[in-house]
């Protein structure tokens, strides 16, 4: 599935400040749908280079990381059961420093 | 009707709560309401318009500073005071005032959006570096004191920068970003350290009205999530990284525990600050009074100012001057070793103040 990441607020750092990147994620054998669960485990896998303690904390994000699914708060689709599509762009932006 | 029971219900089926008309663009955490951008900026800049009359922070005719670092929450500070100043009429003489740190790799790009903040708000700019008021830097200082009490540092000697930058900008209150989520890691970072002065003072909305500049924070009540989501959607620019020092502070631990806290019950922030806000200190407690120092003529609790003595510290090569805990000849259970080891500290600190230097 292609999708299109970005990262904002300084977590691009973890990704070779990369801030957007164009992916395509395989599906888990079997399954016809990607949920944001997984995708999180993908990135954490494949593109953060380093301190992924920044990014996620468990199975989800680090408290003060913001996720928004097509430009939309992923608390409105269900978090980590939120399902994707093919090229939806996901954001991640992290509130964590200084104002 | 039966079977809406059974189809699963998808954010698209819902409309915003406030509008019903629109897609929702996010839920705030604030109401748990989902609401989508058009009615979120409304609300949000309506809240804010509300918290600044409801408090009375301004007065027609006043100049006054915003601090901005080109950070998050001062870069939409200064978006929304000037746009609710113009389209409420509170008649204000804004300007933007910033302080330069001197720390390589962090202030340095900061300040670059600040400049682009200028132009783009049309707000006239003060910078005040510590090199400029002090003659140290804070990567100088850093190399002097080491990783630790970074923050006691930079903070004593910005707020007196942003003292003498107001006063140079001859304005009469000074505007700051801390939003909700500062405030009530303040208030526990306060009982955590059993600082009953500060914990106090920490929930005004307005301090320092005594002093020489007084300062408000407009964005009190608003949450951090809210402030990074209304800088997104407008497409903002800000400067995105954490202080290089950071990652020793204190503070961090109370962050960590309020944004644990605010995935659980997203109210828990307001509500630890509505706790802050009806704190009483029981008479009985010993409070610091307040007078001036008598080495610059600051605002002060104790002889000398807080940045006097970190500044004799540094500049006599005593980085512990002005850290650590200091305890009062009042206090009859007064630790030998305590004393010992703050040596100078004793002829130049006169009263107790009931608080820990961390």
């Amino acid at each position: 599935m292609h999708l299109t990441l970005e990262f904002g607020g300084g977590l691009e750092l973890l990704c070779d400040s990369v801030k957007i990147h164009n992916v395509d994620v395989e599906l888990k054998k079997g399954l016809e749908k990607l949920t944001m669960k997984d995708l999180l485990a993908w990135v954490r896998t494949n593109l953060i280079k380093e301190r992924p303690e920044m990014f996620m904390k468990g199975d989800t994000v680090r408290p003060g990381v913001l996720v928004l699914v097509n430009d939309c708060d992923w608390e409105l689709s269900g978090q980590l059961e939120t399902t994707l599509q093919e090229k939806d762009v996901v954001v991640f932006i992290s509130t964590l420093h200084g104002g | 009707m039966e079977e809406g029971n059974k189809i699963p219900k998808s954010a698209s089926s819902r409309l915003c709560c406030r509008c019903n008309e629109r897609k929702p663009a996010l839920k705030r955490p604030k109401t748990l309401e989902q609401i989508c951008r058009k009615c979120f900026y409304e609300v949000f800049e309506e809240e804010i318009h509300q918290v600044i009359v409801g408090n009375q922070l301004f007065k027609a005719g006043e100049r006054v500073a915003i601090g901005a670092s080109g950070g998050k929450d001062s870069t939409v500070l200064a978006y929304v005071m000037s746009e609710l100043n113009r389209r409420h009429n509170y008649g204000l003489d804004l300007f933007l005032l910033s302080v330069d740190e001197g720390i390589t790799g962090y202030r340095d790009d900061s300040l670059e959006t600040v400049k682009r903040n200028e132009v783009q708000y049309g707000l006239p700019l003060k910078i005040v570096s510590y090199k400029e008021l002090y003659g140290w830097t804070m990567d100088e200082i850093v190399k002097v004191i080491g990783l630790k009490n970074n923050c006691t540092f930079c903070g004593v000697f910005r707020r007196q920068a942003l003292d003498r930058g107001a006063a140079y900008l001859k304005v009469d209150k000074l505007v700051t970003g801390h939003n909700a989520d500062d405030i009530a890691e303040t208030v526990l970072l306060n009982i955590l350290r059993g600082d009953v002065a500060r914990l106090s003072r920490c929930t005004s909305i307005t301090t320092g009205e005594d002093g020489p500049i007084p300062r408000c924070k407009p964005f009190k009540y608003t949450y951090e999530k809210e402030i990074v989501m209304y800088a997104y959607f407008k497409k903002l620019d800000y400067f995105s990284t954490e202080c290089i020092y950071s990652p020793n502070a204190y503070r961090g631990f109370a962050r960590e525990f309020i944004k644990d806290l605010e995935r659980i019950r997203p109210r828990a922030i307001v509500d630890i600050i509505k706790s802050g806000e009806n704190f009483r200190i029981s008479t009985s407690t010993k409070m610091p009074e307040q007078g001036t120092c008598e080495r610059c003529g600051y605002i002060s609790s104790q002889k000398w100012c807080k940045a006097c003595v970190l500044l004799e510290g540094l500049n006599r090569g005593l980085p512990k001057l002005g850290i650590g805990r200091s305890r009062g000849l009042e206090n009859g259970n007064g630790n030998r070793k305590d004393m010992e080891q703050n040596g100078d500290v004793r002829s130049i600190e006169s009263k107790q103040c009931g608080s820990l230097d961390f």
